[in-house]
């Protein structure tokens, strides 16, 4: 776990060239990786920081679930920091900083064992954020921006209530001593609990784009820069991944009367989520808006198979997860290839002039497009099987078919429509264009290669992930790394 | 005092959320402040009400407060303090650029004739 901890401290080594940022993200895909095989021994690690005893210090916690979501960032930050390296960090200043800092708060979300130093990395990660979404200025930016901060200024806010509520109630704010506290709560003050559970969850579905807490999420992706966007992707999933980890662990099976209290809402939002996804992408008008409705399905798609909380439906959850972070990223990626080179005609879906090297961003496009939509043979597919299979279980699963599939025909017509204008429409050349920079390429290349090692992968990663969806639904060894028996306390006052 | 710490707070976040939900930016800033200083009092009450005791565990006190709601609200000041000077910086930017405070992305810009 010391490692773990080196990750983070990394971060405050970092000067503002691009190669000692390239270098420390690539040393961080490095740590994440050993983490991660760390990890797949399945025993769950806790990191006390300053050697305080758990329901007291703050914990730093290993598990599989967190390991992978480690290995999903540094993954996404190397392709990323590959694409800035080809200029969009020099639009504006403390591209870098502010990189690495996003980075130090995702990487601290996932990793820490404590609701409150949740909320503190998600401020870290969100501080950071606002800087990276107005990169390169611009008044749109700047509107768009001040919508995003405002809005996660509220919801900081309903994210204390809700801790706040949560300790009233408990009397501890680390989730290995939430999980023993809360099945131990008076009838009485049960309400309240689960007025601060829902609260938390409103506060992740927000970050996760739930219907009706995803406005925010189109305006603001599609206003920031390419790569900004790309690494935005890891956040909407931060939103889910504390979905997972507070209502497996904290509120989950095993939490009596409060036992998943969000469950009711979350697959008819995600549901909603999933359609409106899919509307809004045939009606979007930029590539950039597409590629931000298409985050919004795919999260949908995402949160259905999570909604169920139990072992088939996360584990097809988190297969998804990983290869909706890749592709959308890719998506977002040749957004800003498409953008730099159409010139004024933007990435507007109407016909323009053709691009430079127009044959290959059109290939990836089409991908990526073939990915995120979940058509044969790329990872989407395979996922979307995996989720389909998975609600069989459900009540309603007739509906969630209907609604999964309805909105991949939606979506692949949306993708076809962009595709074809983008590509096909294209009127003829006036002057020759420069090729695309080779860094941004080869950072879609990598992504989208990732895809597709991602699909050959299936086998090997359902059974990862199935391990890592039972760890993550069982708080019982999470609870026993972060509080050994010995030390455990039967209560506080 | 339970009764006017709770109207407190209440009066407060009512505050905020009004303000917040005007379309101006200058409106929206002095509600996230207010809503700020509500969920700060809101998360002191949150460890009791205690007066007159310290937040100190020491083996000769008879009673004390609790301090970890105190270690809370700190470190929620700081943030909102250093959110709140961010999104000031962002909203004066905005207003420079565009020459409008509406909150909105698709309002009319003052320069093309109709003020918002």
């Amino acid at each position: 776990m010391t490692a773990a901890f080196l990750v983070l401290a990394l971060r405050h080594h970092l000067r503002r060239q691009r190669i000692v940022s390239l270098a420390a993200t690539f040393m961080m895909l490095g740590l994440a990786a050993f983490l991660f095989a760390h990890a797949c021994d399945g025993t769950v690690r806790a990191y006390q920081l300053g050697n305080w005893p758990a329901p007291f210090g703050i914990t730093l916690v290993l598990d599989r679930l967190s390991a992978a979501m480690l290995l999903l960032t540094a993954f996404l930050a190397a392709c990323v920091a590959i694409y800035v390296a080809g200029g969009v960090d020099g639009r504006g200043r403390h591209f870098h900083p502010l990189f690495q800092f996003q980075l130090m708060g995702i990487n601290g979300a996932f990793l820490t064992g404590d609701v409150f130093n949740l909320f503190v990395f998600f401020e870290v990660m969100l501080i950071a954020s606002y800087g990276l979404m107005l990169h390169g200025g611009g008044p749109g930016r700047l509107k768009a921006g001040f919508q995003y901060v405002a809005i996660n200024l509220v919801l900081s806010v309903v994210f204390l209530v809700a801790v706040g509520l949560i300790y009233a109630v408990t009397g501890t704010l680390s989730m290995a001593d939430l999980a023993v506290k809360v099945p131990q709560v008076e009838p009485a003050d049960a309400a309240l609990l689960k007025t601060g559970a829902l609260l938390l969850f409103l506060v992740f579905a927000t970050k996760a784009a739930l219907v009706p807490l995803h406005w925010w999420l189109p305006a603001t992706y599609a206003g920031t820069s390419a790569p900004s966007a790309a690494l935005f992707m890891i956040m909407t999933k931060v939103g889910a991944y504390a979905i997972i980890r507070v209502y497996g662990l904290v509120f989950g099976a095993g939490a009596g009367p409060l036992a998943f209290a969000a469950a009711p809402f979350v697959v008819p939002a995600a549901l909603a989520t999933l359609v409106l996804g899919a509307v809004g992408l045939v009606g979007s008008r930029t590539l950039r808006d597409l590629s931000a409705f298409a985050v919004i399905a795919s999260m949908g798609t995402l949160l259905i198979s999570l909604g169920l909380f139990d072992v088939a439906g996360l584990s097809a959850g988190l297969y998804y997860l990983v290869h909706s972070t890749l592709a959308g990223a890719a998506l977002f990626l040749i957004a800003g290839i498409v953008l730099e080179q159409r010139g004024a005609a933007s990435d507007r879906l109407i016909s323009a002039p053709a691009m430079g090297g127009e044959t290959l961003l059109a290939g990836l496009f089409f991908l990526a497009a073939i990915a995120l939509v979940g058509l044969p043979p790329l990872s989407g597919f395979i996922g979307k099987v995996m989720i389909l299979e998975a609600v069989r279980t459900s009540a309603i699963w007739a509906w969630i078919w209907f609604a999964i599939l309805g909105a991949s025909l939606l979506m692949t017509f949306g993708f076809a429509r962009a595709g074809s204008v983008l590509f096909w429409g294209s009127g003829p050349v006036s002057e020759p264009k420069p090729l695309p920079a080779l860094p941004g390429l080869a950072a879609v290349v990598l992504l989208i290669g990732a895809t597709v090692a991602w699909t050959l992968a299936a086998g090997p990663a359902a059974g990862v992930l199935g391990l890592t969806a039972q760890q993550a639904l069982d708080p019982d060894a999470y609870i026993r790394a972060v509080i050994p028996p010995a030390v455990q306390f039967a209560g506080e006052p | 005092m339970e009764l006017l710490v709770a109207a407190g707070i209440g009066i407060l976040t009512m505050v905020g959320i009004y303000l917040v939900l005007r379309a101006h930016t200058f409106p929206v800033i002095l509600g996230l402040t207010f809503l700020s200083y509500a969920v700060n009092v809101f998360l002191f009450a949150m460890g009791r009400l205690t007066i007159d005791r310290p937040p100190v565990i020491t083996p000769d006190a008879v009673a004390y407060t609790d301090p970890l709601p105190q270690a809370l609200v700190l470190t929620a000041i700081v943030i909102s303090f250093g959110m709140t000077a961010l999104i000031v910086v962002l909203a004066l930017r905005g207003f420079l650029e565009t020459g409008s405070d509406s909150a909105h992305l698709d309002a009319p810009r003052t320069d093309k004739g109709d003020a918002s």
